[in-house]
């Protein structure tokens, strides 16, 4: 090829890699300015503040926002563990073989099972089987289940980054599996494995069919005393207000606000975990 | 050399990785305080021989092992030994520097604090000791803090055999400790290998003849993985009775 040839070939490969860029920034830009625009003036502390009044057309959402918090960090409790535990298990201690190849494939495919079946299946083992009823206790454990193969992956990931010298280097000085593991590996694998984790998080704060049978309400005019009472969430909030609503016209800018603060709250999470990650790995270099 | 001098021995070792024999029968015995040298082409079995010693290839699966392997006379590989303990007893430096992500205090102490519990006083005594003995100490003694990855090549490699003097071995294994690092560094480390000799057994792997004729008391030249020659490195240099290790040797093939 001739350099002129090949000066062109690279700007045009160079000329799509932009246009993909602008394509993907254009579609958050273009969907954060429109939620903002029409959700920003219903966003006042009241908003946040206060229970639902008259048919959910008018006061605030507090027990949508309280409820997602509560049901998310169950799942927390569920699958950061669960999550971080099996991923050690299979990366650290499982030998390769046909089991864990097995394992491994199972956790890929449950990735990819929508979010409905997890609800139907949170219905029979958490609300019915194991007698939770519709409540946060079983919309948190469902969303947890829902969670775990991101966790597990993501988790699976960053301890695959950490150089095997630093296993067989602590080995070599008399350190069991363990220690080698604790003091050597996992320091240095968490920023990773948190960073998997929570977005796994994010995404399960923002689903909306595994907790519509496991304990979602469409509205209840009371904040919940216990993980065991069923709860307003503001994914599920801002379905029914968006659309079953009786006065859709009415209910339509606090949608917009309740998908404000659904928005915040994730990005809100996203910014904990980039700064706590920035932190540790600080203190790794320093 | 008798063998009631040997500090460790293997007496028909084999390895395999699945199906493939990668060591075939050695017998090896490596003197007390003395550097025994493993000399070869690449892939014939240095490095796998040098990894049974601390049964570093434990952890490799499909791998197996035959024959036996004695430190003070007892294998290794009885099931009473505890494979943690015996690591302990037998340190090594690896071929690329593998200093942790940590200062270069807390690298030198890792090893003991893993081991138990010792006082601030006792770390900072063997932290201190342990650098000079790898003529680390005037480098780095006003920056013990920092980070080891702040260190040259030649550097962290000092300070990895610093790390290893720390748990006070009884044997080190060194495996081609100079194949990552340049010739002013290597003069280093090689000066050090002679000196901690006093103290400890030496079993070192390298590609580089010179080295090894500069280092080692013995050395074994292994050719896909059958010992060819083993015996004093003088002997080895000057009048090897076998054809291949002259050949080797004098560098026409290797």
């Amino acid at each position: 090829m001739s350099a002129k040839r090949k000066a062109v070939a690279e700007f045009l490969g160079f000329t799509l890699l932009r246009i993909a860029l602008v394509l993907v920034l254009a579609a958050i830009v273009i969907l954060l300015w429109d939620i903002v625009r029409k959700g920003g003036g219903t966003l006042t502390w009241a908003f946040v503040s206060q229970l639902p009044r008259r048919g959910m057309t008018e006061g605030g959402i507090l027990p949508a926002i309280l409820g997602t918090v509560l049901v998310t960090a169950v799942t927390a409790f569920l699958a950061i563990p669960m999550g971080m535990f099996t991923a050690i298990y299979l990366n650290e201690y499982a030998r390769p073989s046909r089991l864990t190849r097995i394992i491994r494939l199972a956790i890929r495919n449950l990735s990819g099972v929508p979010s409905i079946v997890y609800g139907l299946f949170g219905v029979i083992l958490f609300v019915n089987l194991m007698k939770f009823g519709t409540s946060i206790l079983s919309a948190g454990l469902t969303l947890g289940l829902m969670t775990l193969p991101w966790t597990i992956t993501a988790s699976e990931e960053a301890l695959k980054t950490i150089p095997n010298s630093y296993r067989e280097g602590s080995l070599a000085l008399g350190a069991t599996k363990w220690q080698a593991i604790r003091t050597n590996v996992l320091p240095y694998a968490l920023p990773g494995m948190l960073t998997g984790t929570v977005l796994g998080l994010a995404r399960a704060a923002g689903e909306t069919a595994p907790i519509m049978f496991t304990g979602a309400a469409f509205s209840l005019p009371f904040l919940p005393h216990s993980i065991k009472d069923p709860f307003m969430a503001l994914p599920y909030h801002l379905y029914i207000m968006a659309t079953q609503h009786h006065d859709l016209a009415k209910a339509r800018p606090l949608a917009y606000g309740t998908a404000l603060v659904l928005l915040l709250l994730v990005l809100g999470m996203n910014t904990v975990v980039a700064v706590v990650r920035a932190r540790l790995r600080r203190k790794r270099r320093s | 050399m008798t063998v009631s001098q040997a500090k460790m021995e293997t007496r028909g070792l084999s390895f395999f990785y699945g199906r493939k024999r990668a060591l075939k029968s050695l017998d090896i015995a490596c003197a007390a305080n003395r550097v025994t040298a493993i000399i070869g082409p690449s892939g014939c079995g240095k490095s796998t021989f040098i990894r049974t010693l601390n049964r570093m290839n434990d952890v490799v699966p499909g791998t197996r092992v035959e024959g036996t392997i004695l430190l003070d006379g007892e294998d290794i590989r009885a099931p009473k030994v505890d494979v943690v303990d015996l690591r302990r007893r037998i340190g090594m430096v690896f071929q690329k520097p593998n200093p942790f992500p940590k200062s270069i205090f807390d690298n030198v102490a890792y090893g003991l604090r893993i081991n138990g519990r010792p006082s601030k006083a006792r770390l900072e005594e063997v932290v201190e000791r342990t650098l000079r003995e790898a003529a680390l100490w005037d480098e780095v003694k006003d920056r013990l803090d920092e980070n080891a990855f702040t260190l040259s090549g030649g550097q962290q490699q000092r300070l990895c055999i610093a790390r290893a003097l720390a748990v006070e071995p009884e044997v080190i294994l060194f495996d081609e400790p100079c194949s990552a690092i340049d010739p002013i560094a290597t003069a280093k480390i090689e000066d050090l290998i002679h000196k901690i000799k006093e103290k400890y057994t030496v079993v070192i792997v390298t590609h580089n003849m010179q080295q090894a004729a500069r280092v080692s008391d013995f050395t074994a030249f292994l050719m896909l993985g059958e010992l060819v020659e083993f015996g004093t490195t003088e002997t080895i240099f000057t009048t090897p009775s076998n054809k291949m290790t002259e050949d080797y040797i004098t560098g026409r093939f290797g």
